[in-house]
């Protein structure tokens, strides 16, 4: 049985984007405030820290959760995959990042690191969503640029071309 | 905001987390899918001494086709429900909800049973256990009982679990007619509802109606006639019955009217409901 004492900080390993990373923290430390402080993977953004805007989306295990809802303990011997693990090497950007790109589906950007972790998730279990399926994913997550019409055109046009492969 | 200070342990078995519970008490909080106690947490509104996380307990993983009853232990998320390739024919009223509970982010790991746990008057799943009929499985040092819903669940964000006692599992009843139905009226689709309503019918022209968002807990009536004028009094009767209550999303009053205009509908959709 794991037992943390609450002052006590303890390292933490998990792998993140495919390397073993590891930090000490304590308990209370949520994986958002890991990721980002501890391991300085900044492109997990924190928006309400409660749960609601899902801007701190990432993968864990390949499952799109709230990272802000996750303790960084929880996560420990987990995969844990974020947005930059979506471009190439090189900077390419993968199909999903291109659609938004092409679909101006952007603006300020603050949202869209935790829309890309959700959709990346959501389209390997439904690979061909309707619109109506795509808007339900998306009311997890909080957009004050756009009004979401490109994203849904973005997200269209990545699930046909990731389809079609 | 961030959590204040606690410890934190996870047991692997669900005797060593009871044995926290015992030393503890009410000073320990279970943590299981964390959506909404983490969330709690976050904005201080929970203050544990101690946090059990039972999410890696793998006997709670599971569930169970008893045949009458399908059992889920409190570490299945609501997703993994949702995909349970059996869901639909045998538990279609929780096939129905599951879609509304928060979203698909936060189904991946909020649990069916912490959600039961959690008790929030409105909320969809409390709602399926309560019109089904279901159960709650409660374990602690002193032994196992089981309670019905009506029975646990008691008021906002109020259940009759002892400090000392773990929610092991639920037990959702398979019901012989497959004609239900379920509406919510929220503010965006997954956020909390204002009034949801469930309706099951019950043999020739009877049917049960649950209805969560107008009282402390879901309430669940019986009502003799599946439609015209006798449904819609008995439906007006159990909003006056309940009362409703004010807060930021509604007033009293129009959770009464959202209930007498919603009832009907959901009444007529699981009468006409071929599954």
């Amino acid at each position: 049985m794991r037992r943390i004492a609450k002052d006590e900080r303890t390292r933490i390993r998990l792998t993140l984007n495919g390397r073993a990373r590891s930090a000490e923290t304590e308990p209370r430390t949520l994986l958002s405030d890991f990721l980002r402080y501890s391991l300085g993977a900044t492109g997990t953004h924190v928006g309400c820290e409660h749960g609601v805007c899902g801007c701190c989306t990432v993968l864990l295990d390949g499952t799109a959760v709230r990272s802000c809802l996750t303790l960084a303990v929880q996560a420990e011997g987990r995969d844990v995959r974020t947005v930059e693990s979506l471009a190439a090497p090189d900077g390419a950007l993968n199909a999903l990042q291109q659609a938004f790109q092409n679909h101006h589906a952007l603006q300020c950007g603050f949202c869209t690191p935790g829309i890309l972790m959700s959709f990346t998730d959501y389209l390997k279990r439904n690979p061909k969503p309707s619109e109506a399926d795509i808007r339900d994913v998306l009311s997890g997550h909080l957009c004050r640029c756009t009004g979401y019409a490109g994203i849904v055109s973005a997200l269209l046009e990545a699930a046909n071309r990731i389809e079609s492969r | 905001m961030k959590p204040r200070p606690f410890d934190y342990v996870r047991p692997e078995m669900v005797d060593e987390a009871i044995a926290v519970l015992a030393e503890y008490g009410d000073e320990a909080r279970v943590l299981a899918g964390g959506q909404s106690l983490l969330a709690m947490l976050n904005l201080r509104l929970a203050d544990p001494t101690v946090l059990v996380d039972i999410s890696r307990i793998a006997a709670l993983d599971e569930i169970v086709d008893h045949g009458d009853t399908i059992e889920v232990g409190a570490a299945v998320t609501q997703s993994r429900l949702l995909a349970w390739p059996r869901l639909a024919e045998k538990l279609p009223l929780v096939a129905a909800v599951l879609p509304f509970v928060g979203h698909f982010q936060t189904r991946n790991k909020g649990t069916i049973c912490g959600s039961v746990a959690h008790a929030d008057p409105s909320s969809e799943i409390p709602l399926a256990l309560a019109i089904l009929d279901g159960k709650v499985v409660l374990r602690s040092q002193r032994g196992t009982r089981m309670l019905a819903a009506g029975a646990f669940q008691q008021d906002m964000l109020t259940t009759a679990r002892a400090n000392d006692e773990l929610i092991t599992a639920v037990h959702f009843p398979v019901l012989s007619d497959r004609r239900v139905a379920f509406r919510e009226v929220a503010r965006r689709h997954g956020d909390f509802a204002i009034v949801a309503v469930a309706a099951l019918m019950e043999g020739k022209g009877a049917v049960r109606l649950g209805v969560g968002g107008l009282s402390g807990r879901p309430e669940v009536r019986s009502i003799a006639s599946t439609n015209g004028s006798a449904t819609r009094d008995a439906v007006q009767q159990m909003a006056a019955e309940l009362e409703g209550y004010d807060d930021l999303h509604a007033s009293a009053a129009m959770r009464r009217d959202l209930l007498c205009r919603l009832a009907p509908v959901v009444i007529d959709e699981a009468f006409r409901c071929a599954a």
